[in-house]
């Protein structure tokens, strides 16, 4: 199943016009009526918590009304179909996109992703013996750099039963398992993306069934840095970060957002293949990263005026 | 107790960080209802390291009667801290002696 990754989050929110900023600040295109595009045109969209058209909300303190999925073709939405509807109902609209719930009772959709191809440059690195990455001349340092999100990288849920949500994306749609926290919960990746995930979910109590987290991807650690520095100076609550994973080895910066969920940047993703062999390990802060930084105020060391000059 | 803000920095109804750390994220957070004010400390009982509000002085849901964390949506009631849905079902926020006194509002951690 040639499934891609997350194309579009949709949120039922009180507070609309705080999301549509933050969104908006955290770098996020505005295309209207409420939905927020990287440079690919994944999304998070936001809606009134009252909107009839929304599926209905869990019953836990989660804003997150529906997981779009992509995929790359309709071959792929009909082995969906045949599959999903052996043992549930599966919504079909007029556009094509499918509707139902997994097996934790998030409520899913699957369309042909309406992503576009990007064809933009990585982050460039000189490196003593390599090759260098930037020509003579070709500044790094760039202040005012957009920095946008690229793409929607991942989503993280609070589920009450990891064997059984995992169980259900690995045996019915095809994910693969890269790597495992023990008694957390597994990251996951599905046939048509090579991202370490796409897909990470934590084992919790039934009540705090939920999206932790999602995260856009960045050109690269300095973008990430450099946005999420621009989110700090504007007020917004740094959560954990700017730090990097070890399982993934993404870099990552999280903040709070009033969707009631972190939003984190991430950039520089390992890629895997079928040859990978999935590692498990205890979750523990060791485990979690290799590092962790947190932002501070700039500031510089001057020489200061020459003597009796002060 | 410490001089946190006067009362007229806190918008009626509305809420307000205060007490900045060293690194400038606020430790305590303010909501005010008329003459009134509850202050908690800035940290949600689901974990030992989270900020409650998702911008400075933004710690309440849309509507304005709850405190929301701003990690996973949990909410909490204004008047003594409770939380009524999210992650920490059941606990509460750690509050803080607030006393206002000649529209200042003065505090300390309970």
């Amino acid at each position: 199943m040639r499934i891609i990754g997350p194309d579009e989050l949709v949120f039922g929110v009180d507070n609309i016009d705080a999301c549509a900023t933050f969104l908006a600040d955290y770098g996020l295109i505005d295309a209207g009526e409420g939905r927020f595009e990287a440079l690919d045109k994944t999304a998070v969209t936001v809606r009134d918590v009252n909107d009839a058209s929304l599926p209905a909300p869990l019953k836990t303190s989660s804003l997150l009304r529906l997981t779009i999925w992509g995929v790359e073709d309709q071959a792929t939405l009909d082995e969906i179909e045949a599959e999903l509807s052996k043992d549930r109902d599966v919504a079909k609209a007029e556009d094509g996109t499918l509707r139902t719930k997994d097996d934790a009772g998030f409520e899913i959709a699957f369309r042909i992703t309406k992503r576009i191809k990007l064809d933009l440059p990585a982050e460039l690195i000189n490196s003593p013996g390599a090759t260098p990455g930037r020509a003579p001349n070709v500044i790094g340092s760039n202040q005012d750099a957009e920095a946008r999100p690229r793409t929607l990288s991942h989503i993280v849920y609070f589920v009450p039963d990891i064997d059984v949500m995992a169980s259900f994306y690995t045996d019915r749609l095809g994910f693969v398992v890269t790597d495992k926290f023990t008694n957390t919960g597994p990251f996951l990746r599905p046939q048509a993306n090579d991202d370490h995930h796409v897909l990470f979910m934590i084992q919790t109590p039934p009540f705090m069934q939920g999206i932790e987290h999602l995260a856009f991807h960045m050109q690269g650690p300095t973008e990430l840095m450099l946005a999420g520095s621009r989110m700090v100076e504007k007020g917004y609550a740094s959560f954990w970060g700017p730090g990097r994973h070890k399982f993934g080895s993404n870099w990552f910066w999280y903040f709070n957002s009033p969707l009631g969920t972190h939003v984190e940047y991430d950039a520089d993703m390992d890629k895997h293949d079928g040859e990978w062999v999935e590692r498990e390990v205890p979750m523990s802060k060791e485990a979690a990263q290799l590092f962790l930084f947190e932002n501070v105020e700039k500031w510089a060391p001057t020489g200061g005026p020459p003597p009796g000059k002060g | 107790m410490q001089l946190l803000c006067a009362l007229t920095d806190i918008p009626d109804g509305g809420s307000k960080g205060v007490l900045p750390g060293p690194r400038g994220r606020d430790q305590g957070l303010l909501v005010r209802r008329g003459d009134t004010v509850f202050g908690y400390v800035n940290n949600c009982p689901h974990y030992d390291r989270a900020p409650l509000g998702w911008k400075k002085d933004e710690f309440l849901n849309g509507t304005k009667d709850r405190i929301m964390c701003a990690a996973h949506g949990a909410l909490f009631q204004i008047e003594d801290g409770v939380c009524v849905i999210g992650p920490c079902l059941g606990q509460a926020l750690t509050p803080l002696l607030i006393t206002v006194e000649d529209g200042q509002v003065f505090g300390e951690r309970a």
